[in-house]
């Protein structure tokens, strides 16, 4: 069975796709981070995409849905890498990835986690700033 | 001008169609933006198969009309087709769980795009993305 990897790096995890999503595969790689998430108590999720050459809106909808599972088990999304033909496509398809941070980098991306975690356990903010909407 | 079709069954045969695509964009000289849009576009049509018809095919081509070069491909499925077209291709419009952004999402990434339907005859739908993205 084919399965996508989920590396621990300190306090987050790091999912890089290389392969296209179909259901059962993506399907597995949400319940896989989800309990990754709550065994580990990562405080966010980078997923690398810069293998991809295509994102539909299916695979759109799955990361929507892992940056919405993530934030109900407290941890933050950051989608990294995206190529620009990519960043173009999904503009003209219409697809709003909802709730979903991006960083052009990974060491961005950790750099915006971390941000986002002082934030959170600072207490100060309620992290308004990841509302959809 | 020759063609070539595949079946569509399962969402790994994706793999294959969008290789061939691929060839066919070199083959044009098609850049990556406007290859990534054709894909993408494909994309969502193999996979609206999958989901309403659960099998069909596609057939792919390179098409030039006056020296201009694009390539064009031919989705045909005998599914239930679609009832209400004029929804369907409405933003937002699903009958599954999905996003609906299938239809209108893939008419916005190409140049020409038609679609054929009726209840309980199936669809037709053809996409043309010119070689220029016009």
């Amino acid at each position: 069975m084919e399965k996508i990897p989920i590396l621990r790096m300190g306090p987050f995890l790091l999912v890089t796709i290389q392969v296209d999503l179909y259901d059962q595969l993506a399907l597995n790689l949400e319940n896989d981070l989800i309990s990754s998430i709550s065994k580990t108590g990562a405080k966010g999720v980078l997923i690398d995409i810069s293998a991809l050459d295509i994102v539909d809106s299916f695979m759109g909808r799955i990361l929507s849905n892992i940056a919405s599972m993530s934030r109900l088990m407290d941890a933050g999304t950051v989608v990294v890498g995206m190529q620009p033909a990519v960043a173009i496509t999904l503009v003209e398809l219409g697809l709003k990835l909802h709730g979903v941070y991006t960083a052009l980098t990974i060491e961005k991306g950790i750099a915006l986690l971390q941000q986002q975690f002082t934030l959170r356990t600072s207490g100060q903010e309620e992290d308004t700033s990841s509302q959809d909407e | 001008m020759s063609n070539h079709t595949i079946p569509i069954v399962r969402e790994q045969d994706f793999i294959l169609i969008r290789s061939h695509i691929q060839e066919l964009c070199a083959e044009t000289g098609m850049n990556l933006i406007n290859q990534t849009k054709l894909i993408t576009a494909a994309s969502e049509l193999v996979r609206n198969i999958l989901n309403y018809a659960k099998s069909g095919k596609v057939m792919m081509e390179i098409v030039s009309i006056n020296a201009r070069q694009g390539i064009k491909l031919t989705f045909t499925d005998e599914g239930p087709g679609i009832e209400n077209l004029q929804a369907a291709m409405q933003d937002g419009y699903s009958t599954s769980s999905g996003m609906g952004l299938g239809l209108p999402g893939a008419k916005r990434l190409v140049s020409e795009f038609a679609i054929q339907s009726a209840p309980g005859k199936g669809t037709i739908v053809t996409l043309i993305h010119w070689k220029d993205g016009h």
